[in-house]
C-alpha cells in the first residue's frame, strides 16, 4: 500500500520564473523523470508547489474542497516541511490530469474514500522538505557557507553564525537549477509546528459572507439557464414532447430534446422551471418500468441463498456452525439511499466547434473532462474544466452522469448554458447507495462467546463499474470493507461476497461507503450475541478485542466518557458500536436514545472516541466526526429511497427526511492522540453511527431492528 | 419594472411578478450568496430578511418584496448582529462545505435580533427550518450562543 516511499520527486523552473516541486508515481509517465535531469524549462507549470520570484508559495491542489477541510489540511502538510506560515501558502485548484495529479493507491486524480490526508501525508511533506532543502542549499551557495549552518523559517533562510538572511523568492531561480536531493529527512513529529494544531480553516471567511463560489454560482456573459427532466426510469427514453405551452412562457428560449431527457433553456431559472412544468411529456420506460423495491429485495434474497466469493476464511466456520448446539442467525437489510447534498446537481458548459469549457464542482475532474471529450469528439486538451467549491458531495460528485447530459444540451445552445437540476430531479436521478442484503450467523460456546462467524453479504459492485482494476477475483473491496477486517477474536470466520446487480437504479458511493452498511450488520449482530449471552455489550466486545489494543482503547474511552453502566432516565437506552476498516481509523461510539409510543426515535447524546493516528488538524477531525454522526443518524432513522414502476418515489426534503438542528443530539468527540499513520476521518463518523443507534433502541425497547430505516420498523402497525 | 431595496440600495428589476425573489437575486441581479436548495421552503438555504424577518426567498414572489427592506448575506455583515454572527461562525469554526451557511447565518441573525439571549429551545425553534447536510448543528448552536454573549456584553458596555 505504501507507494509514497517509492515516489520520485521532480523539480524545475516555473514558467514565468520561480521554482516547482512535485512528485509522480513510479508507474507514471517517464517524461517527468527524464525532465528532472533535462533543462528545467521543459516543465509545464503543473506541479504541486510553486515558489515564485516574488516569494509567493502556491500549492496546486489535486484534492477538492467539499467541506472536509482539505483546503486547510493539505497546505498544513506542505507548510510544515517547507518552513513557511500557513498564511503564506496560496491555493490553486489543479486542472484534471491523472498523470500529474493522481493520488497514490487509486492511481488517478480523485477526492474521496476519506483518503486526502491518509495518502498525501507523506508525499506532500516530502515535496515540501525537498523544496526547503534546495532553497537552503541555494542560500548556502550564495553565501559560500555550509548548508548545515543555515536554517529556514517563515519563508526566509538565515545563516545562523552571521545572521544574513535571504527570502525564498530571491532563492527560487537558483534553487531550480540545483539537483534534487536523493534523500530528504522529514521532521521528527515532536518538532511539528502546524501539524496537530487546530489551525483555522482557510476557506471559511468567503463562506460566511456569501462570496464563496460554488459550481451553481458560475456567471458568464450571455449565459442561459436550463433545467431538465430525464427519464424517470433508468434506461427509459423520451417518447413524446408537446412544448407549445412551455414556449409561450416569457423568458423561455428553447426546448432541447435528448434521447432520454428534455431541457428547457431560458433567461433565468424561474422561466426554465415554469417551462418544464408546462411541458407535456411521455416516456418509453423500457424493461425497468415495472420494477418495485420488493422485486429488488426478492432478487437479493435469492442471491443470498447462493455461495459467494470467499473474502476471508479463518478455520472452517460453516462446519463449526453446522455442528454447534447453540447458534444465532440473522438477516439484515439496508436500503437504497439518496445523497441529497444541499447544492443540487449542476453543470455549466460552453460548447464550441473547437473547444468545450465545463464549470462544475466535482470529486473527479479527469472524468468530467473525459466525459465532455467523448460527447463532443474533441481531444482532451480542448476540454477545459473549471472546478469550484462543492456544496456537499458525500460520494454523489464521484459520478459524472450529469456532465454528458449538460454537454449534449450545450451542443444545441448558442453560448454558455448552466444546467441546474431541481431538487426533485436531483433526488429522482441520484446514483443511490445500493440496497444490501446480509445473512450472518455465529456458533457460540457455553458462555455465549462466538466460536465461529459466517457473514454473506449481497449487493452490487460499484467498483466493477467505477474502478474496474480494483475489482479482482470477483471481490469488490469496497463492498466488503469493514466486514473482511472483522477485529473480533473468533477462531473461525468466513466472509463471503455475492455480487448481485440492481439494474433498476444506478448505484454508487454514499458517505461511509461499504463500511456504513457492513458496520451496521456486524455491530448489530455482535450486540445480538451479547444479548443472547446475557452479557454487557461493552464487556462482551472488550473480551473479543484482545488482539486489537487500539480498538479496545477507543472502546474504553467511549465507555468512560459516556458513563456506560450509569443509570439513565426512564425509557432511554445506550448502544455501542466499534469500527475498523481500510480507512485505518479506530472508532467507538455510544448513543443514547429513546423511542416514543408512535415509534419516533430521539437520539439524545452520542459519545465518540476516535483514534485516527496522527491528526493533522484535530479540530477538523472533530468536525468531521460530528458531521458524520449527524449524517449517519438521519440515514439510520429515516434514510430510504423506494421504487415503484421503476421510479424513485421520493423527491424533496419532505420525504427525504434528514436530521435538523432540533433533532441533533449532543455530540462529544474524544481524540485518542498518537503518532500512528493518519487514518481517514471524513466517513467513519457516519459508518459507526447506525449500529450504535440501533443498539440503543434495543436497549431502550428490547426491539432488535435488522432492517433500516429504523423508524419504519418501529412504527405501530 | 419594479424597484427592490436590497442591502440599502435600490435596484430596478424587470421580472414577472410571480418570479421568486431567489431567482431575481441570483439570475437577474447576480447576487449569488443566497442559495437554491429545494425550491419549496423546506431547507432554508435561500433565507433572506424582509424588514428583518427571515423569509424563504425561493417561494416569495418578487411582487411581495417590493416596498420592503431586503437584506441578504451580502449585506448582513453591515448590521452589528450580522457581523457578530459571522465572526462567531469563524471563531467556532462552524463551516464545512458552506453551501447552507448563508441561510443559517441569516436565520441566526434574525433569531438574535428577536431574542438576544436565546435558549436551546429558542435555537431549535429559530433554526430548525435550515438544513445542513454536513451536520454542523452543534457548532451552529454554540456560535449563536457565543454571538449572543458578545451582543449582550456590547450592550452592557453600551
Amino acid at each position: 500500500m505504501d507507494l509514497s516511499r517509492r515516489q520520485l520527486l521532480f523539480v524545475g523552473a516555473a514558467a514565468g520564473g520561480g521554482f516547482l516541486v512535485g512528485w509522480h508515481r513510479p508507474s507514471g509517465p517517464r517524461i517527468l523523470a527524464a525532465a528532472a535531469k533535462a533543462t528545467p524549462a521543459v516543465f509545464a507549470p503543473n506541479a504541486f508547489i510553486r515558489v515564485g520570484r516574488d516569494g509567493r508559495i502556491t500549492l496546486i491542489m489535486n484534492q477538492v474542497e467539499m467541506g472536509q477541510g482539505t483546503y486547510t489540511s493539505m497546505p498544513m502538510l506542505l507548510a510544515e516541511e517547507l518552513e513557511v506560515g500557513l498564511d503564506q501558502v496560496h491555493l490553486e485548484q489543479a486542472p484534471p490530469d491523472d498523470k500529474l495529479y493522481a493520488v497514490p493507491m487509486f492511481g488517478f486524480q480523485v477526492t474521496g474514500a476519506s483518503c486526502s490526508v491518509r495518502l498525501l501525508y507523506e508525499p506532500l511533506r516530502r515535496a515540501g522538505a525537498a523544496a526547503r532543502s534546495m532553497l537552503v542549499a541555494a542560500a548556502a551557495q550564495t553565501w559560500n557557507v555550509d548548508p548545515g549552518s543555515c536554517r529556514a523559517d517563515k519563508g526566509v533562510v538565515t545563516h545562523t553564525p552571521t545572521g544574513r538572511k535571504l527570502r525564498y523568492g530571491a532563492l527560487a531561480d537558483k534553487a531550480a537549477t540545483l539537483p534534487v536531493p536523493a534523500q530528504v529527512a522529514l521532521k521528527d513529529p515532536r518538532d511539528f509546528k502546524l501539524i496537530g494544531t487546530p489551525a483555522k480553516r482557510l476557506d471559511t471567511p468567503a463562506k460566511v459572507n456569501g462570496t464563496a463560489q460554488f459550481g451553481i454560482d458560475v456567471r458568464l456573459p450571455g449565459m442561459k439557464i436550463a433545467t431538465v427532466a430525464a427519464s424517470p426510469v433508468v434506461g427509459g427514453k423520451l417518447a413524446f414532447v408537446d412544448d407549445s405551452k412551455a414556449k409561450a412562457i416569457p423568458g423561455v428560449r428553447q426546448i432541447v430534446r435528448l434521447e432520454n431527457a428534455v431541457a428547457v433553456v431560458a433567461d433565468h431559472m424561474w422561466a426554465a422551471k415554469q417551462g418544464l412544468k408546462a411541458l407535456s411529456l411521455r416516456w418509453e420506460d423500457g424493461p425497468n418500468g415495472t420494477i418495485a423495491t420488493a422485486d429488488v429485495v426478492r432478487g437479493l434474497a435469492a442471491a443470498a441463498e447462493t455461495p459467494g466469493v470467499v473474502v476471508r476464511n479463518d478455520g472452517d466456520a460453516p462446519a463449526v456452525i453446522a455442528g454447534a448446539s447453540r447458534k444465532v442467525e440473522s438477516v439484515y437489510e439496508a436500503p437504497f439511499l439518496a445523497h441529497a447534498a444541499l447544492e443540487p446537481v449542476n453543470c455549466t458548459v460552453h460548447v464550441r466547434p473547437d473547444r468545450c469549457e465545463v464549470w462544475t464542482g466535482s470529486q473527479i475532474l479527469p472524468r468530467v473532462q473525459a466525459a465532455a471529450a467523448k460527447v463532443t469528439g474533441l481531444p482532451l486538451e480542448k476540454v477545459v474544466v473549471h472546478n469550484f467549491y462543492l456544496g456537499g458531495a458525500f460520494g454523489r460528485r464521484l459520478e459524472v452522469d450529469y456532465v454528458p447530459q449538460a454537454v449534449r444540451i450545450g451542443q444545441q445552445v448558442q453560448g454558455p448554458v448552466k444546467v441546474i437540476w431541481t431538487r426533485e430531479e436531483d433526488i429522482r436521478h441520484d446514483v443511490v447507495r445500493p440496497y444490501y442484503y446480509d445473512r450472518i450467523a455465529a456458533a457460540v460456546d457455553a458462555r455465549g462467546m462466538p466460536t465461529a462467524w459466517t457473514h454473506r453479504l449481497v449487493g452490487p459492485s460499484i467498483m466493477a463499474r467505477w474502478a474496474p482494476p480494483a475489482f479482482q477475483n470477483g471481490v469488490d473491496p469496497d463492498a466488503v470493507d469493514g466486514a473482511a477486517q472483522l477485529l473480533y477474536d473468533i477462531p473461525a470466520i468466513r466472509v463471503e461476497y455475492v455480487r448481485h446487480e440492481e439494474p433498476a437504479l444506478n448505484t454508487g458511493f454514499w458517505r461511509g461507503v461499504g463500511v456504513t452498511h457492513n458496520n451496521f450488520v456486524i455491530e448489530s449482530f455482535i450486540d445480538e450475541l451479547a444479548a443472547a449471552a446475557k452479557q454487557d455489550p461493552v464487556a462482551y466486545r472488550r473480551a473479543l478485542l484482545g488482539k486489537s489494543a487500539r480498538a479496545k482503547a477507543v472502546l474504553d474511552v467511549a465507555a468512560r466518557e459516556a458513563g456506560w453502566g450509569r443509570p439513565l432516565p426512564e425509557g432511554r437506552g445506550r448502544g455501542v458500536s466499534v469500527l475498523y476498516s481500510e480507512w485505518g481509523s479506530y472508532l467507538a461510539a455510544i448513543a443514547e436514545a429513546s423511542v416514543s409510543k408512535a415509534g419516533e426515535v430521539r437520539v439524545h447524546r452520542v459519545v465518540c472516541a476516535v483514534d485516527c493516528g496522527t491528526a493533522v488538524n484535530p479540530d477538523t477531525v472533530k468536525a468531521q466526526i460530528e458531521g458524520g454522526i449527524i449524517f449517519g443518524i438521519g440515514g439510520a432513522l429515516w434514510g430510504e429511497v423506494t421504487l415503484e414502476k421503476g421510479r424513485i418515489q421520493q423527491s424533496n426534503f419532505h420525504d427525504v427526511r434528514v436530521l435538523r438542528i432540533n433533532e441533533a443530539p449532543v455530540i462529544d468527540v474524544h481524540l485518542v492522540r498518537n503518532l500512528e499513520a493518519p487514518g481517514g476521518i471524513g466517513e467513519p463518523g457516519t459508518a459507526v453511527t447506525a449500529p450504535a443507534v440501533a443498539n440503543a433502541v434495543f436497549a431502550a425497547t428490547g426491539k432488535r431492528i435488522r432492517k433500516l430505516p429504523l423508524e419504519k420498523q418501529l412504527r405501530p402497525a | 419594472m419594479v424597484t427592490l431595496k436590497i442591502n440599502g440600495k435600490s435596484y430596478p428589476v424587470d421580472a414577472p411578478s410571480d418570479m421568486p425573489l431567489l431567482w431575481v437575486l441570483r439570475d437577474l441581479l447576480g447576487m449569488n450568496g443566497t442559495k437554491f436548495g429545494c425550491g419549496v421552503a423546506l431547507c432554508g438555504a435561500c433565507t433572506v430578511h424582509l424588514d428583518g424577518i427571515p423569509r424563504r426567498s425561493c417561494v416569495m414572489p418578487v411582487s411581495a418584496a417590493v416596498g420592503h427592506a431586503i437584506t441578504t448575506i451580502e449585506g448582513i455583515g453591515a448590521t452589528p448582529i450580522g457581523k457578530k454572527v459571522q465572526q462567531s461562525w469563524l471563531d467556532v469554526e462552524v463551516v464545512q462545505c458552506g453551501y447552507c451557511q448563508s441561510g443559517q447565518i441569516m436565520a441566526a441573525a434574525a433569531l438574535l435580533a428577536k431574542i438576544p439571549a436565546p435558549t436551546d429551545a429558542d435555537i431549535d425553534q429559530g433554526m430548525s427550518g435550515n438544513i445542513c447536510r454536513c451536520g454542523t448543528y452543534p457548532r451552529i448552536r454554540e456560535a449563536i450562543k457565543q454571538a449572543a454573549r458578545k451582543q449582550t456584553a456590547a450592550e452592557r458596555e453600551g
